[in-house]
């Protein structure tokens, strides 16, 4: 008993080094966003700011190049991953039930383009997209993040799909439910988890995404977040930009941060799940 | 696209006998993944095949007028040039220090998430965390901890004023530092998930027979994990093969750091040099297909268990 639970106690030390490697960048990111933007001046930088200041957090709010970019993220991600999601759930749905021609066809596609090198698209979207006039409008980054999202929504939820008692519909139908109750109230609360972790990691990957933001973009009208950071020059040209960055970047996390702490659970299932059959 | 041919599909039963019932699904079947297969195919099929008409094409979009048949020229171009050879290498240099390094990384990590009892949800929580982050934003945080005129890095080090973004080896550790931060989450969470599969009573077994700790990880544990760890490394080296935010926001591809898809997008976005350009994206299309084949045929990777088929 004694050394079963010296041998659990490393592994908490163990786990207690993976914490601090994952949140000690966060903490950097923190400190920097907190800093005077003048520090950097002085030439010996400390990792910790010597006065805690909120200036930049006020500068990245008043600068229209970051609130817009910020509403054309939430609007652009929100968009994206709702489309992904009912495109993907009937796809998903079709495959988990039904037997027909073309179903490993869609699979294999959907890995290939789950592998597919974005950057090899960017040149004909690019085009494509000037001759039909949505370069840099929310639609033209809205098609491609829900062409790249749907790889990864279609395995996630045809695995979720795959694991309902679908034969519980029918026994709710006997027992005297219409076919759209025993849709609603057996089949919608078990296949609701599935649908909403796959929105999640969908809404990662849109509100991650930089190449195609950068390339299908020009202006502060559809430009994103990340797209808008690397565009980033400070308040003026004579200070370093380092801070406000920092302080966007605490921003954009923070969205991160609590669907993570609020929904570990799924993503680690829905991660998984989709990857290597459990 | 080269992967459709991955499995052999099993005898089909007897058209002639369809019932309505089966034809009826068949037809539902194909109506809700019509949608899916519309969209993907519209994004990446049509424009690829795009890329391959204009690669054959001298086109600049600033000289429309210019644009003339030149065969395969943009492609012996670019692969006489010696930037594309560079970003190839800076490429691979980055695919595989970062995979090789993640690939431990995210075993012991997965093995820590696996044994751990006391603050398990608390580490699975934690590790999420970089894997969710915008990879822009882990770029800066890398670029400011080992800039000059911010970063504590040097301090810590004491290297003084050394300049790691001043000559190529020192600022690719920064990007593979950056990229590994962000990614091991993803490889470790997959590892586990294969951990979780490996029977309990073989390590029992084993352990009776008198087998050590080690070779219980290289007799059992690792021969039961082999499927996942392949899927695993396929899908972490193309995504490494596609590297492009860390290097654009960290040198903007200075110091020979730039990487094939930051050509690609150089050449068709800032430069608006579509044929050369398409030729560039074709070749990298190329690669992967070659690399997704190398795993496939080459280490056996079983890519079934990814599909999702039965």
């Amino acid at each position: 008993m004694a050394t079963d639970r010296r041998v659990s106690g490393w592994w908490t030390v163990w786990g207690l080094l993976i914490l601090v490697w994952a949140l000690f960048p966060l903490l950097w990111m923190v400190s920097l966003s907190f800093k005077d933007p003048d520090t950097f001046r002085s030439g010996t930088p400390t990792f910790f700011p010597e006065t805690w200041v909120w200036d930049n957090y006020r500068t990245v709010f008043a600068d229209s190049l970051f609130t817009s970019a910020l509403i054309n993220s939430v609007g652009i991600a929100l968009i994206a991953t709702l489309l992904a999601v009912v495109t993907a759930m009937f796809a998903a749905y079709a495959i988990a039930r039904m037997t027909y021609p073309g179903k490993k066809f869609l699979l294999s596609m959907a890995l290939a383009i789950a592998m597919f090198p974005q950057a090899a698209l960017v040149g004909p979207l690019f085009n494509m997209w000037r001759n039909l006039g949505i370069y840099d409008t929310w639609i033209g980054l809205i098609i491609p993040y829900l062409t790249f999202a749907l790889p990864l929504s279609i395995w996630t939820m045809s695995a979720f799909f795959r694991q309902i008692p679908w034969e519980m519909e029918q026994a709710a139908q006997v027992d005297g439910a219409t076919a759209w109750q025993a849709f609603r109230k057996v089949i919608v609360p078990l296949a609701a988890p599935g649908v909403f972790t796959t929105a999640i990691l969908t809404f990662f990957f849109c509100w991650n995404e930089f190449l195609l933001a950068i390339s299908l973009t020009s202006t502060d009208r559809a430009r994103t977040v990340p797209a808008a950071l690397s565009f980033f020059t400070g308040a003026s040209q004579f200070e370093s930009p380092i801070t406000y960055i920092m302080a966007a970047s605490v921003v954009v996390t923070i969205p991160v941060v609590i669907l993570v702490l609020i929904f570990q659970r799924r993503i680690m299932a829905g991660l998984t799940a989709g990857a290597v059959k459990g | 696209m080269a992967l459709t041919e991955v499995r052999v599909a099993p005898p089909e039963p007897a058209k002639a006998e369809l019932t309505d019932r089966a034809r009826r699904e068949r037809r539902l079947g194909l109506t809700l993944s019509a949608p899916a297969f519309l969209v993907m195919v519209f994004v990446t099929a049509y424009p690829l095949i795009y890329a391959v008409v204009l690669s054959l094409y001298n086109y600049r979009l600033t000289d429309p007028a210019g644009r003339e048949f030149v065969g395969l020229r943009n492609y012996s171009t670019v692969l006489t040039d010696p930037v594309w050879w560079t970003d190839f290498g800076t490429t691979l240099i980055i695919t595989v220090v970062s995979v090789a390094v993640e690939l431990v990384l995210g075993f012991a990590f997965a093995f820590v998430m696996y044994r751990i009892i006391r603050g398990r949800s608390l580490v699975r929580t934690g590790i999420l965390i970089p894997y969710g982050i915008v990879t822009v934003v882990s770029a800066y945080i890398w670029q400011f901890a080992f800039q000059l005129d911010s970063g504590f890095v040097n301090q810590w080090l004491g290297l003084g004023t050394f300049n790691f973004f001043g000559q190529r080896w020192s600022a690719l550790v920064v990007i593979i530092l950056s990229e590994i931060w962000k990614t091991t989450p993803f490889i470790s969470l997959l590892l586990l998930a294969g951990l979780v599969q490996v029977p309990e009573e073989y390590q029992e077994a084993a352990r009776v027979d008198g087998a050590t700790a080690w070779q219980r990880l290289r007799r059992v544990t690792l021969p039961n994990m082999k499927a996942a760890i392949m899927v695993a490394l396929l899908f972490r080296t193309l995504d490494a093969w596609r590297i492009f935010d860390n290097p654009f926001i960290m040198t903007r591809g200075a110091n020979d750091t730039e990487t094939l898809s930051f050509l690609a997008y150089r050449q068709n976005v800032t430069l608006v040099n579509m044929g050369a350009g398409s030729a560039v994206s074709v070749l990298l299309f190329l690669t992967v297909v070659v690399i997704a084949f190398i795993f496939v045929k080459g280490f056996r990777t079983d890519l079934s268990q990814v599909r999702g088929d039965q």
